[in-house]
C-alpha cells in the first residue's frame, strides 16, 4: 500500500516541477526579489523573508526552503544570485526553473546560514506544505510539526485543511491539536467546548494543558478563571486519568504475558526432559544457546532473505539442539536412569562443554542476530498503549509451540508411549514398546524446543556463550512452580510469573522484582512441594 | 573419657583420614620454613605467592569438606553452598573494610570508600559493630547459620528433598548474586570489597600474617576435618546416614528425620561460612560473583572427583580441581572449561566414588592375586 502513495507522490512531485517553469512566470516576480534578500538579511530579516516565500504557497518553495534547512542553499559570490547546490554532487541548480547551471568552484559561493530558531521555522513551513502531500504519513508528521508551537497562522492553516482531510487519524490529530489550541481562546464557551472535545484525550500535551488549568497562579487566584471550565477540565482529566490507568494496566498485562511466553518458551523443553523423563538436563540453557547461534548461522547462510531467515531457522535450531540432545541421551543421561542428582553434575559438564565449543568456534563476543523488517517496530494501538511486535509475536508463538506439542503428546502414537513410558516404564516395556528409542526421541524433542526458544529468544537478547547460563534457574523453577509432568502448569505458572515480575518492576526496580519472585518460589515450594498442578495418581507416587 | 576413646579409635579406622591429617601437618611445619628460612636462590623456597595459594587451596578444600558432610554422608545436594561461603567472606570484608579507616582513597574515618563514592553520609545500620574483630568473628559464624537455618527448617519440615531442593538451593544463591550486585544493598555492588590494608591490627602485606593466616586456615580445616569425623561416627551420623539410604524408613523408625538434617545442614553452612571468611583476607577481594550457582556446582564436583562419603577426598578433590584450574588457565586458558566439563562428565560416569574410590578399587584388586 504505501509504495504505491510514494508513487502517486513521485508522480505529483515531478508533475509539478515539470509544469511550475511554464506557468509561474508572473510568481517568479515575487519570488525572485525575496530569494536575493536572503544572502545579505540577517537572521530576524531571514525569518520574516521564510515566512512570506511560505505564504506565497508556491510550490516550488518548498524544495528551496527543504535546501536551505540542509545547509544546501548557496549564494554566488560575484553577484549574489541564488542557487541550490547538489544532488547530484556538487553541480548547482536554479532555485526556480531547476536548471542545472554548472559547478562552481567552493570559493566562489557562500552558504546562506541559519541558526536553530530559523531552522524551527523552516520545519514548520515545510511542514505546511506537507499537509497536502497525497501520503497521510506525511500529512500525520506534517501536523505533529505544526503542533510543536501553534500561533494564529498556522491554526489557520489547520482549520483550513480540517474539512478536506480524508484520512481519520489525521482528522484526529488536527482536531485535538485545534482543541488545544482553543484553550487559550479568550472566549469561555470556546474554551468549554474545547475541553469536551479533548475528553478521553490520552495525548501528553493535553494531560499537561489541563492541569496547568487547575494550577492556582502565585498571586493565588487560579489560573482559570471560569469557573464551569475549571470544572471540565477537572472532569477531563479525570476520565484521562481512568483511561491512562486502564491502557498502562492492559500495556503491563501484555507485557507481562510476554515475558511469562519468554519463560514458558525456555522452560517448555525442560517440563518435558525433566517433568516427563525425571532428568535434569542442566545443558538445556545451552541447547537454547545453539538454537539462538543457528539462527545466527542461518541469517549468514542467507543474507539477502533476512525476512524468511528466522523462519527458516526454527526448522534448523530444532534439529541442530535436537541432535545434541539425542547424542547427550544416548551418551550420557542413558547411563545415569535413576539418578537425577548424577545426571545433574554430568550434564552440567555438557554445558561447560558447549559453552567453551561456541567461545572457540564464534569468538567470545554477542553475535549480532538481525531483527527482519516484519518483527521491527511496536503496535500503537493509542498514545497510552503501544507494544513492540517481537513482544506481540512472542506470545503467538509460544501458545503455538505449546499446543503442537499437547498435538504430538496427546494425539499421536509417539506421544502415547512416551506418556505409557513415563507412568510405568516396566510393563511399557513388556508391551514391546522400545522404551530406549523413547527416551532419546523424547529428549531430542525436548532439546529440540529449548532450540526453537532460542530462535526467539536471539531476537530479544544478546546472542552470546552466556545466553542459556541466565535462563536456566529460571526455567527449572517455572517447571517446578507449573508442576513438574504437566505442561499446563508451565503454561500458567510460567505467564503468571511473568506478569508478577512486571507487576512489581514499577514498585521496586527489575532487580529487586527478580529477587521477590525467586523468594516467592522459593516459599511457595515449601507450601506445595509439587507446584500448582501437582501429578496425580499412580505416577506421582514414585 | 570414653568420649575421647571411642573419637581416638574412629579416627584409627580410616587410615585415609589418618593420611591426611598428617599431610595437613607437614604442610602447617614446612610451609612457613619453606617461606622464611630456604633462601630464595633455592628450588626449595617458597614464594609468598605460593603460599597464599595454598591457604586457598585449603579454604576451598575446607568448603568442600562441608559439602561432603550434607552430600556424601546426608544425601543433601546443595547447588548453593557457595552462598555461605561467600556470606562468612562478606562478613569478614566488612570488617577489614571498616578497618581501613581513613587510610581509603576518601580519607573517610568511618565510612568504606564505596559508599563515600554513592555519596552515603551515614553507615547502614548493619554495618555497625564491624569494626570490631570479635563481632566480625560471630558474624561469620551466625549469618550462615541463622540462614541456613530458616531455610532449611522450612524446606526439610516441608520435605522437600531430592532434585526439588538442589533446584530451590540454587534460587536462594542465585537470589542472592542478583542482591549482592545491587548498590543499594549497601555491599560494595558488583566491585564488591577489596583493597584491605590489615586484620586485627597486623598488615595483610606482612609475610608474618601471610604465614598466620596461612596457618590459621591449616588448623581450620584440620579442626573441621575432625570435627565431620566427629559426627559422622557419633551415634547421630548413623542416623543422618540411615536418612541418605532409606529417609522414610529411619522416620518410621522414630527418628525426627528434619532435625538431623537440619543441624547437620546448619553445621555444613557454618563450616562454609568460616571457609569463606578464611579465604577473603588471603585473596584480598570479595564480590557478589561468589554467589554465582556455577561457582556452586563446581564445588560439588570437587567433592564428586575426590569421592564423596569420605571427607577427605572431597579434601583432596577441591585442591586437586583447583590446582589444575591454576595450572590450565594459565597455560591453556581456553582450555580449562574443555577439562572442567570432561571431569564432571567422566566422573559420574566411570568414578561413582571419586579418586579416592578408583584408588581403594586398585588397591584391592593388586591385594588380590
Amino acid at each position: 500500500m504505501i509504495w504505491m502513495f510514494r508513487v502517486a507522490r513521485l508522480l505529483a512531485l515531478t508533475a509539478s516541477l515539470l509544469a511550475s517553469p511554464l506557468c509561474s512566470a508572473a510568481e517568479d516576480q515575487v519570488l525572485l526579489p525575496l530569494l536575493q534578500q536572503l544572502p545579505a538579511a540577517g537572521y530576524a530579516d531571514k525569518q520574516e523573508l521564510i515566512r512570506q516565500l511560505a505564504g506565497t504557497g508556491d510550490p516550488r518553495v518548498r524544495a528551496i526552503l527543504a535546501a536551505l534547512l540542509d545547509g544546501n542553499l548557496v549564494a554566488r559570490s560575484s553577484d549574489g544570485r541564488i542557487f541550490v547546490l547538489g544532488s547530484p554532487g556538487d553541480r548547482l541548480r536554479d532555485p526556480l526553473t531547476g536548471a542545472d547551471a554548472g559547478t562552481l568552484p567552493e570559493s566562489d559561493l557562500a552558504k546562506i546560514g541559519v541558526n536553530n530558531q530559523l531552522r524551527k521555522s523552516l520545519r514548520v513551513a515545510l511542514a505546511q506544505f506537507d499537509l497536502a502531500d497525497p501520503d497521510a504519513s506525511v500529512r500525520q508528521d506534517a501536523v505533529k510539526e505544526m503542533l510543536r508551537a501553534p500561533d494564529a497562522r498556522i491554526v489557520a492553516a489547520l482549520r483550513a485543511r480540517l474539512p478536506h482531510e480524508t484520512d481519520a487519524s489525521v482528522r484526529e490529530a488536527i482536531a485535538s491539536g485545534l482543541a488545544l489550541a482553543d484553550l487559550d481562546s479568550e472566549d469561555a464557551s470556546r474554551r468549554l467546548a474545547a475541553i469536551e472535545a479533548l475528553g478521553g484525550n490520552l495525548n501528553p500535551d493535553v494531560y499537561n494543558r489541563l492541569t496547568a488549568m487547575l494550577a492556582t497562579s502565585a498571586d493565588g487566584s487560579p489560573v482559570e478563571a471560569d469557573a464551569k471550565v475549571r470544572a471540565a477540565a477537572a472532569q477531563a482529566l479525570r476520565s484521562i486519568n481512568a483511561a491512562r490507568a486502564f491502557y498502562s494496566g492492559l500495556q503491563t498485562l501484555l507485557f507481562g504475558l510476554s515475558q511469562g511466553s519468554i519463560l514458558v518458551l525456555a522452560a517448555i523443553g525442560l517440563a518435558i526432559t525433566f517433568g516427563v523423563m525425571g532428568v535434569i538436563n542442566m545443558a538445556h540453557g545451552e541447547l537454547m544457546m545453539l538454537g539462538a547461534y543457528s539462527t545466527y548461522v542461518v541469517q549468514q547462510a542467507m543474507p539477502e532473505h533476512m525476512g524468511a531467515s528466522i523462519v527458516v531457522a526454527i526448522p534448523v535450531a530444532f534439529l541442530v539442539s535436537g541432535a545434541v540432545g539425542v547424542a547427550i541421551e544416548r551418551g550420557i543421561v542413558r547411563h545415569l536412569y535413576g539418578r537425577p542428582l548424577e545426571t545433574l553434575l554430568a550434564t552440567f559438564g555438557v554445558s561447560l562443554l558447549l559453552q567453551q565449543a561456541v567461545r572457540d568456534i564464534f569468538s567470545a563476543n554477542n553475535r549480532s542476530v538481525i531483527t527482519p523488517q516484519w518483527l521491527a517496530g511496536s503496535l500503537d494501538i493509542n498514545q497510552a498503549l503501544s507494544i513492540t511486535y517481537n513482544h506481540l509475536y512472542i506470545i503467538f508463538f509460544t501458545l503455538a509451540v505449546f499446543f503442537l506439542l499437547q498435538l504430538v503428546l496427546r494425539r499421536t502414537r509417539f506421544g502415547l508411549e512416551l506418556r505409557a513410558v513415563s507412568q510405568n516404564r516396566a510393563m511399557a516395556k513388556a508391551m514391546g514398546i522400545r522404551t530406549d528409542w523413547i527416551d532419546a526421541l523424547t529428549f531430542g524433542m525436548g532439546s529440540g524446543v529449548a532450540g526453537i526458544a532460542g530462535v526467539a529468544l536471539s531476537q530479544l537478547t544478546n546472542v552470546g556463550p552466556n545466553l542459556g547460563q541466565s535462563y536456566i534457574v529460571d526455567s527449572f523453577m517455572v517447571v517446578v512452580f507449573g508442576g513438574v509432568g504437566n505442561l499446563w502448569g508451565t503454561q500458567l505458572g510460567g505467564n503468571a510469573l511473568g506478569v508478577v515480575n512486571k507487576l512489581l518492576e514499577p514498585v521496586s526496580g527489575a532487580v529487586l522484582a527478580k529477587i521477590f519472585v525467586l523468594v516467592f518460589l522459593i516459599l511457595f515450594i515449601q507450601r506445595r512441594p509439587r507446584g500448582l498442578f501437582p501429578q496425580k495418581g499412580r505416577a506421582a507416587e514414585s | 573419657m570414653p568420649e575421647a576413646r571411642a573419637f581416638r579409635i574412629r579416627l584409627g579406622n580410616d587410615p585415609g583420614g589418618r593420611s591426611f591429617l598428617a599431610v595437613l601437618v607437614i604442610a602447617g611445619v614446612l610451609v612457613p620454613l619453606m617461606y622464611f628460612f630456604v633462601p630464595e636462590t633455592s628450588a626449595l623456597h617458597l614464594s609468598g605467592y605460593t603460599v597464599t595459594l595454598l591457604a586457598k587451596y585449603m579454604s576451598y578444600a575446607m568448603l568442600a569438606i562441608a559439602v561432603d558432610l550434607i552430600w556424601g554422608y546426608c544425601g543433601i545436594l546443595s547447588l548453593g553452598h557457595g552462598a555461605f561461603f561467600a556470606l562468612g567472606g562478606y562478613a569478614m570484608g566488612m570488617y577489614l573494610m571498616r578497618a581501613i579507616g581513613a587510610r581509603g582513597v576518601y580519607g573517610d574515618p568511618v565510612l568504606p570508600d564505596f559508599m563515600v563514592f554513592l555519596n552515603w553520609k551515614e553507615l547502614p545500620w548493619f554495618w555497625h559493630g564491624f569494626d570490631q574483630f570479635w563481632f566480625a568473628l560471630m558474624m561469620v559464624l551466625l549469618v550462615p547459620g541463622l540462614l541456613a537455618l530458616v531455610f532449611g527448617y522450612f524446606a526439610f519440615r516441608s520435605r522437600v528433598s531430592g532434585v526439588y531442593l538442589s533446584i530451590i538451593t540454587q534460587a536462594l544463591t542465585y537470589a542472592l548474586m542478583l542482591a549482592f550486585f545491587r548498590n543499594d544493598m549497601g555491599f560494595g555492588g558488583n566491585n564488591g570489597f577489596t583493597d584491605f590494608k590489615d586484620i586485627a591490627g597486623f598488615s595483610l602485606q606482612s609475610p608474618g600474617t601471610r604465614v598466620v593466616l596461612f596457618l590459621c586456615t591449616v588448623i581450620a580445616l584440620g579442626g573441621s576435618f575432625l570435627l565431620c569425623r566427629f559426627v559422622v561416627s557419633s551415634r547421630a551420623g548413623r542416623v543422618i546416614q540411615a536418612v541418605r539410604d532409606a529417609e522414610s524408613r529411619a522416620r518410621f523408625l522414630g527418628y525426627r528425620v528434619e532435625s538431623y538434617k537440619l543441624w547437620v545442614f546448619v553445621l555444613s553452612a557454618v563450616l562454609a561460612g568460616i571457609a569463606g571468611a578464611l579465604y577473603v583476607p588471603q585473596i584480598g577481594i570479595i564480590n557478589p560473583s561468589e554467589f554465582s550457582p556455577a561457582n556452586s556446582i563446581e564445588i560439588v564436583i570437587w567433592v564428586a572427583i575426590g569421592g564423596r562419603g569420605t571427607l577427605y577426598g572431597a579434601a583432596a578433590g577441591a585442591v586437586f580441581v583447583n590446582y589444575a584450574k591454576t595450572y590450565f588457565t594459565a597455560a591453556l586458558p581456553s582450555f580449562w572449561l574443555y577439562v572442567l566439563g570432561t571431569l564432571f562428565i567422566v566422573v559420574t560416569l566411570f568414578l561413582p566414588q571419586g579418586i579416592v574410590g578408583a584408588v581403594g578399587a586398585v588397591r584391592r584388586r593388586i591385594a588380590r592375586p
